[in-house]
């Protein structure tokens, strides 16, 4: 009998095949049970979530069986996030709430720090200890040596808990590890940041510029539904990648860039856009500032001198800013999501807004929409303490642009000898696996060491966890409230996430361990509601809703308040800058000693026999955290290292074989990876999935399986204007036998 | 009535939300599956193609997996929809082996599983489970027979394609190229 593998590999393996979703693995727990399998099963009741799986936060439905277990979620209809359309991640949404290796009650502990020697605690027991830390640490350092590092929909809670103890240090990694170069970019030449979900019209886009952003990989539900529509209607897209990416195959021009040389691209086709006149000379007469001198510093950036940076074709870049003016302004270069690459970032997106600019695309049908968000009331709390010092404090004439708080800079803060004058001495860690999120480990393991208080909230054993003190098992948000999603999109609309079943083991709500813990600390005040419904209610009945209409819709939207999602032609508009005009050149960066213009500057090369390390994502997972979702791994369960054919033959590489990795500074990956020898990739560079290669024993189904990306991100080049982390700098070669050889069972 | 589907290649990105949806909607135990994605790529760098295909039971209107079975348990339901009976199916695995696409799987319970085209949500007016998700809408569900039907007016409009024709399967699940 042959099955589905053996077929694929005889006929179309050897093609170039392979197999991306399903498998015959034997399961080592599949839950559902015997006699339910098979059996059809009517769904009697259903209750509205939004989905917490990614930060897309689309809304749908859960779906029960008659016995009242999960049975499956799909998307809601009304919602703009999703149209009814959940992706595969939160289709698999269920194995969260189903995965046997859950936190399960709170944990305290009695080894040594990393020990991982904990011993099961009552909630009580554990706030105890929580708060008396907590008091300790405001009597000897103050309230701002308390840090929270924090994603998701507890950020809200604990957010609240930590400004009511006295801190503003609450860091969301999304931002200098991901978004905020692009977030201060659009800010500073707009006004406005480009949102979450993206305020990107693709839907009606004439041509979608991509710059390293794989989407459809990166499975950002509305814009790939919308990057499909686009496709269905003809529009163009324009992938630039170094790896052949999924987008790339859907695109009509590809432009296989070598790795760190996007500024030169960018520059050259502004320069082409205003040299030939391309751009729109209305819009930038009415709307920009700095036109001249922009048209100055760009002027000698011919595509022939970008060729030899970028290797693409001056032909090619000629052709690809003819299609970007021909689109106009329905055109829409991608500000991206994860920008953190080279320290230059908020450089490179600028020079993306700049672009947009001269198009015309921001604010315009096919471009840029503007938002609307509804103005949901916060039920009114007692005054925050006013904190003494802040955490840009210890960082005097550092990060001046960023609007964020940055992760990594509260982790240097914590190291005594960086910051003998303000120490960070206590972290709450919620919903972030620092030790895989962070680059540079070293570094967050010494601060760690240096801590009165690492508590860390979850609901699975992640990394962080065997670090804490104190471990807090949250329920997964199919079993709770949360506060109502109200995010900004084409129409202001809000939705509701309610438990479709009770918390599982001894887990709790987010909202009611940060109420709890505030209890022993002296500051119920800030949550005056004993349940979060109650607060809900409050709120929706302030917007003409109430708690029992979004039981029954799960969204519910508005209507703008004008018909204004696109600028009228000649609109007036007075941008949010300090301006007011689009600013393609800001003095405000000059005065602080920045670029006022982005300018290209050489990276390093990956010296002999190392490869750039690249990294991205898959759309079965959301980073590390769904590596042990049982229904996602099924899907994928390791990832592997894409290496060109030409590099394969050179070290003499076999598909499927498995390799360990050094980088430039000797460290070499904890778990060896699969390779996957593909011509999808360049020669000077590899490529992994990030979120792969755990190294925490209790998380049974991702242990070990593949290699840590993380892990070998220990060159950090930091973005001076907000920073960012830039982690594309690093440079692998590969290990092909391992003395101490490892392989996880 | 003839009930088809068509897979639009070049709007699939490969995400295989179609294979979880089955999974849950259907009951799959987590490490079966009833579909999945093949993608096949070709070329050298840089000049590069890839073709992305969501694969599942073809419903062939020549089925091999029918003849074969001993049983009668997998028979051609209305509209043409390929079936097995799970109380008739015996496990002897010979239209596994019959079927030149691999659309079947030995179910840990003892019997043979498959792709239904979702029988139970379309005799309710709902589309499949993998065709309702699907989150570039490349999966078009219908009857061919009416030429209304999104995927009759689909198949109209595009080049299509079947897999491993030359098997004499008669497959009614297309391909858009």
């Amino acid at each position: 009998m042959t099955n589905r593998r053996d077929f694929i590999k005889i006929t179309a393996y050897g093609a170039g095949a392979v197999i991306m979703g399903g498998g015959f693995f034997q399961a080592l727990k599949a839950f559902s049970s015997p006699e339910k399998a098979g059996k059809l099963t009517v769904d009697f009741t259903r209750t509205p979530t939004y989905c917490e799986v990614c930060f897309w936060k689309c809304a749908g439905w859960v779906y029960k069986n008659q016995d009242g277990s999960i049975w499956k979620i799909v998307g809601n209809d009304e919602d703009q996030h999703c149209n009814g359309r959940f992706c595969p991640r939160g289709t698999g949404g269920i194995g969260m709430y189903y995965d046997g290796d859950r936190l399960k009650t709170p944990l305290i502990r009695t080894g040594e720090r990393g020990s991982q020697v904990f011993r099961e605690a009552g909630w009580d027991e554990a706030f105890e200890y929580i708060a008396s830390k907590m008091q300790l640490i405001k009597e000897t350092y103050g309230p701002e040596s308390m840090a929270l590092f924090t994603h998701g929909s507890g950020t809200v809670y604990f957010n609240t808990l930590m400004r009511a103890y006295g801190s503003e240090n609450v860091a969301e990694p999304s931002y200098a590890q991901c978004r905020g170069p692009r977030d201060e970019a659009f800010l500073w030449t707009f006004g406005e940041e480009a949102y979450s979900p993206e305020i990107t019209d693709i839907r009606d886009t004439r041509c979608l510029v991509l710059i390293g952003s794989h989407i459809g990989e990166n499975m950002h539900n509305g814009q790939v539904q919308e990057m499909s529509d686009a496709i269905d209607k003809g529009a163009t897209i324009i992938t630039v990648d170094p790896r052949f990416s999924t987008a790339a195959s859907k695109s009509k021009y590809w432009l296989p860039i070598k790795p760190a040389t996007d500024i030169a691209l960018l520059l050259t086709w502004i320069n082409e856009i205003i040299t030939n006149g391309y751009y729109d000379k209305k819009y930038v007469e009415q709307y920009c500032l700095g036109f001249d001198q922009l048209a100055e510093h760009v002027k000698t950036y011919t595509p022939e001198w970008a060729y030899g940076i970028t290797t693409i074709t001056p032909d090619l870049i000629r052709k690809t800013a003819r299609e970007m003016a021909d689109a106009a302004p329905a055109v829409i270069v991608h500000p991206g999501r994860h920008v953190t690459w080279y320290g230059d970032d908020t450089q490179r997106v600028r020079a993306v807004a700049i672009l947009n600019a001269l198009l015309g695309s921001w604010g315009r049908r096919g471009g840029f929409y503007r938002p609307a968000k509804l103005n949901v009331p916060s039920y009114p709390l007692p005054e925050f303490p006013l904190p003494s010092r802040v955490w840009q404090d210890a960082f005097p004439g550092k990060f001046s642009v960023a609007m964020g708080v940055v992760s990594n800079a509260l982790i240097d803060a914590s190291i005594p000898e960086n910051n003998p004058a303000f120490p960070v001495k206590g972290w709450i860690v919620s919903g972030t696996n620092l030790i895989n999120t962070i680059p540079d480990q070293p570094t967050t393991l010494k601060a760690i060491q240096n801590l009165d208080l690492l508590v860390a909230i979850d609901t699975m054993p992640m990394e962080i966890t065997g670090w804490a003190d104190v471990v807090l098992p949250e329920c997964t948000y199919l079993e709770r409230y949360d506060a109502l999603r109200i995010s900004p999109h084409r129409k202001p609309a809000v939705a509701l996430r309610m438990p479709a079943a009770g918390p599982m083991y001894n887990s709790k709500p987010g909202y009611w361990i940060a109420r709890e813990l505030s209890k022993k600390l002296g500051m119920e005040g800030y949550f005056p509601f004993e349940k979060q419904e109650e607060l809900l209610d409050w709120q929706l009945k302030q917007i003409g809703s109430s708690l029992d209409e979004m039981k029954k819709a799960g969204v519910k939207t508005f209507e703008r308040d004008a018909d204004d999602l696109y600028f009228m032609p000649d609109e007036p508009v007075l941008f949010p800058t300090d301006s007011g005009k689009i600013e393609l050149y800001s003095a405000y960066f000059g005065q602080l000693g920045f670029d006022p213009m982005p300018v290209y500057t050489p990276h390093e090369e990956p010296p002999e026999g190392f490869y750039r390390l690249n990294y991205g994502r898959a759309p079965a997972h959301t980073f590390g955290r769904t590596a042990n979702n049982p229904n996602l791994t099924d899907l994928m369960d390791e990832n592997s290292l894409w290496v060109n054919p030409k590099v394969a033959n050179l070290w003499g590489l076999s598909n499927d074989q498995y390799i360990w990795l050094q980088n430039q500074d000797g460290v070499v990956s904890e778990f060896p990876i699969k390779i996957r020898i593909t011509e999808r990739i360049r020669w000077d560079s590899v490529y992994m999935v990030h979120g792969f290669g755990h190294a925490q024993k209790q998380m049974k189904r991702c242990f070990g399986r593949g290699a840590s990306d993380t892990q070998l991100i220990t060159r950090v080049m930091v973005d001076p204007l907000m920073g960012g982390t830039g982690m594309r700098g690093n440079f692998v070669t590969f290990i092909i036998e391992k003395a101490d050889r490892e392989v996880a069972s | 009535m003839r009930y088809g589907m068509a897979v639009d290649t070049r709007k699939c990105v490969g995400c295989s939300d179609c294979v979880v949806a089955c999974q849950t909607e259907n009951n799959v135990p987590i490490g079966y599956c009833r579909e999945w994605v093949v993608e096949v790529m070709d070329g050298t760098y840089p000049q590069l193609e890839i073709e992305i295909r969501s694969e599942r039971c073809n419903h062939c209107d020549n089925a091999p997996c029918v003849r074969c079975c001993p049983t009668g348990a997998s028979h051609v339901a209305e509209g043409g929809i390929v079936l097995v009976k799970p109380g008739k199916c015996i496990g002897c695995g010979a239209c596994i082996a019959s079927c030149p696409y691999d659309a079947r799987y030995p179910h840990p319970d003892g019997y043979v599983d498959k792709c239904t085209f979702c029988i139970h949500r379309i005799k309710n007016g709902l589309k499949p489970a993998c065709a309702a998700v699907c989150p570039t809408k490349c999966i078009y569900f219908g009857d061919l027979d009416d030429p209304n039907s999104e995927v009759s007016v689909v198949l109209k409009k595009r080049k299509s394609k079947t897999l491993i024709p030359e098997a004499g399967t008669v497959p009614m699940l297309y391909f858009l190229i």
